[in-house]
């Protein structure tokens, strides 16, 4: 499938994931590098939520992942945040009623052993990164605009020190200038050697910043390839890129 | 009735309401965190005292036993979970936790009550003693089944609050005890007397109340909770596991209600299965507060309080139905003031 560059950090073989009788994700397999921006994009109801939530160890699912050559079977949701692999979620899950400066404390629960002092440079970098947090730290998560909501959610997951950040839709809802710096966001910290996996309805942008894609269709994958090419694959760019005839 | 009569009755009702306070924080909590109605809280409250008691005289077999018994089957169950999950690591540190500590403090009453300690080293050991019982109910009854919905966990509250009253029976016997008051001083304040005991009761409630504040707000295993309550699948997320946080509150509310039994001892005769009515009263308070605010569930449990003891002085026969019907406006205004939320976990 895809060229192999650094060695895989998140391995899924054949994962299934039923709800009931439906199957949403079916025999589904992928791999990320240590250090690539992996992306996973498809319409509506592909089952790209489903992926992230059964890798994530909150739905159960049938297949293999494995992260950084460990087996992730029978791990929990907090073992496997302790372990590096970090979900920022479609619907964020902040802490409505608590303020940015708690949320983000409390990003930091699994490293909590490690001291006062990592948590204050975590802290402090998260700040540099979202200079915007910093301003509102005092000021309930739940009164946040959207775009600041999602930066809150990426900086609470980043407290958590991710190997492998899981990003969910992170455009989703966004004006088009905020949609932006979300994406530079997420270039630079794979610069600081964030590993991420991006589900994205807005492919453009997804395929753009990204090394490898996955199509994801009604549960099956139907493409993947370097992002570059998917990009240039009329199909791909008729359908999730607008520009059928055009193109 | 005169201004004396009526402060009296005041005092009374405050004391009273001061510790049906805390045991409305504790299911306030207990709900937000774990969404369980803690039907049993009363039995650790009335175990509470009934400890004490026994200490007083000695003896220390009631609660050694029961924290034998349940140290034993949180054992089991950690050993039968290792065996599901083929995961043996872990077991050696769990089985020093569920069962090493709980036997360790049973050891240490049944080896300290014949010595018979100070008052208030007994308050300490009755206040460990107890506060084990919390986590290890949680560990035995809910957190098998943390993720049913709230009609199962209340169900199973109910079960566990008679299985606890069968327990109580069992191992504390029958009789009623009272425990000393802490201090017998009266203060007159501009004509009216004011029993030491019921400020120690007041003050004991406001402190504790007020450590609690603090905890929940400026430590991060405070805020873990509140986050819990907030957002469960954010808690999890961000790496905060609902069963250590269901363990951890357990702790605390065991921990508010073996203060709350502490408190009463002197107050009234408590028996085995006093507690229930007691929680009933701080459950009612606590609703006044919707079950999720804690100001609203304190100011609610100090008017149950008031209205009880200015009830035993006109209608002394109806005082519980009194107490108790007060349920049907609060919950007439609520339901017409807030909007309905649907049990969408």
């Amino acid at each position: 499938m895809t060229a192999a560059s650094g060695s895989p950090l998140l391995e899924v073989r054949s994962l299934s994931v039923r709800y009931g009788k439906v199957e949403a994700v079916h025999n589904v397999s992928l791999r990320a590098d240590e250090g690539s921006i992996v992306t996973v994009i498809g319409p509506n109801g592909a089952g790209k939520t489903t992926l992230l939530g059964a890798v994530m160890g909150l739905l159960p699912a049938q297949g293999e992942v494995s992260y950084r050559g460990e087996s992730l079977f029978g791990l929990s949701v907090e073992d496997r945040v302790a372990r590096g692999l970090v979900l920022v979620p479609e619907k964020r899950e902040l802490f409505a009623s608590m303020s940015v400066a708690d949320n983000l404390a409390l990003g930091a629960f699994a490293r909590r052993r490690e001291g006062e002092a990592a948590t204050k440079r975590a802290l402090d970098e998260v700040y540099h990164r979202f200079p915007r947090l910093l301003e509102r730290r005092a000021q309930l998560a739940g009164t946040l605009s959207g775009g600041e909501r999602q930066m809150l959610a990426l900086g609470r997951a980043l407290m958590g020190r991710p190997k492998l950040l899981m990003l969910d839709e992170p455009s989703l809802g966004l004006a088009p200038l905020v949609v932006r710096e979300i994406f530079s966001i997420v270039v630079a910290l794979r610069e600081a050697g964030v590993s991420i996996l991006l589900v994205e309805q807005n492919a453009r942008a997804a395929l753009q910043v990204s090394d490898d894609g996955y199509v994801l269709e009604t549960g099956e994958l139907v493409l993947s390839g370097r992002s570059s090419d998917l990009a240039a694959n009329p199909k791909v760019a008729a359908t999730y890129l607008g520009q059928g005839a055009a193109g | 009735m005169d201004f004396s009569i009526a402060a009296l009755l005041a005092q009374d009702g405050i004391t009273n309401g001061a510790v049906y306070a805390l045991l409305a924080l504790s299911l306030v909590l207990v709900f937000a965190v774990t969404r369980v109605i803690w039907v049993p809280s009363g039995e650790f409250v009335a175990f509470s005292t009934l400890t004490l008691a026994g200490l007083q005289l000695g003896k220390a077999s009631g609660i050694a036993g029961l924290l034998v018994a349940m140290a034993v089957v949180a054992g089991l169950l950690e050993v039968l979970s290792a065996f599901r999950q083929r995961e043996w690591k872990r077991l050696p540190l769990r089985l020093a936790a569920w069962t090493g500590a709980p036997l360790a403090i049973a050891g240490v009453l049944k080896w300290a009550a014949p010595l018979a300690p100070p008052f208030v080293v007994q308050i300490l050991l009755t206040l460990v003693a107890v506060t084990a019982l919390g986590p290890l109910s949680y560990r035995i009854v809910y957190q098998p089944i943390a993720e049913a919905s709230v009609l199962v966990l209340l169900i199973v509250s109910v079960a566990l609050h008679f299985a606890m009253l069968g327990l109580g029976l069992w191992y504390f016997g029958a009789e009623g005890s009272r425990t000393p008051p802490f201090t017998s001083a009266t203060f007159d304040w501009g004509g009216v007397l004011v029993s030491g005991q019921s400020l120690l009761v007041v003050a004991t409630s406001v402190a504790l109340i007020f450590v609690l504040a603090l905890f929940f707000n400026r430590t991060l295993y405070g805020r873990a909770l509140r986050a819990t309550a907030v957002n469960r699948v954010g808690a999890r997320l961000a790496g905060i596991s609902p069963a250590f946080a269901g363990m951890l509150t357990f702790t605390l509310a065991a921990l508010v209600c073996a203060f709350c039994g502490v408190l009463i001892g002197p107050i009234t005769t408590v028996y085995y299965d006093s507690g229930f009515l007691v929680s009933l009263k701080g459950f009612v308070g606590a609703i006044i507060g919707g079950l999720s605010s804690y100001p609203l569930a304190a100011a609610g449990s100090l008017l149950v309080g008031l209205l009880e003891s200015f009830s035993s002085f006109w209608a002394s026969a109806f005082k519980e139905v009194i107490v108790f019907t007060l349920i049907i406006p609060v919950l007439l205004w609520r339901s017409l003031t807030s909007q309905h939320h649907d049990d969408d976990e």
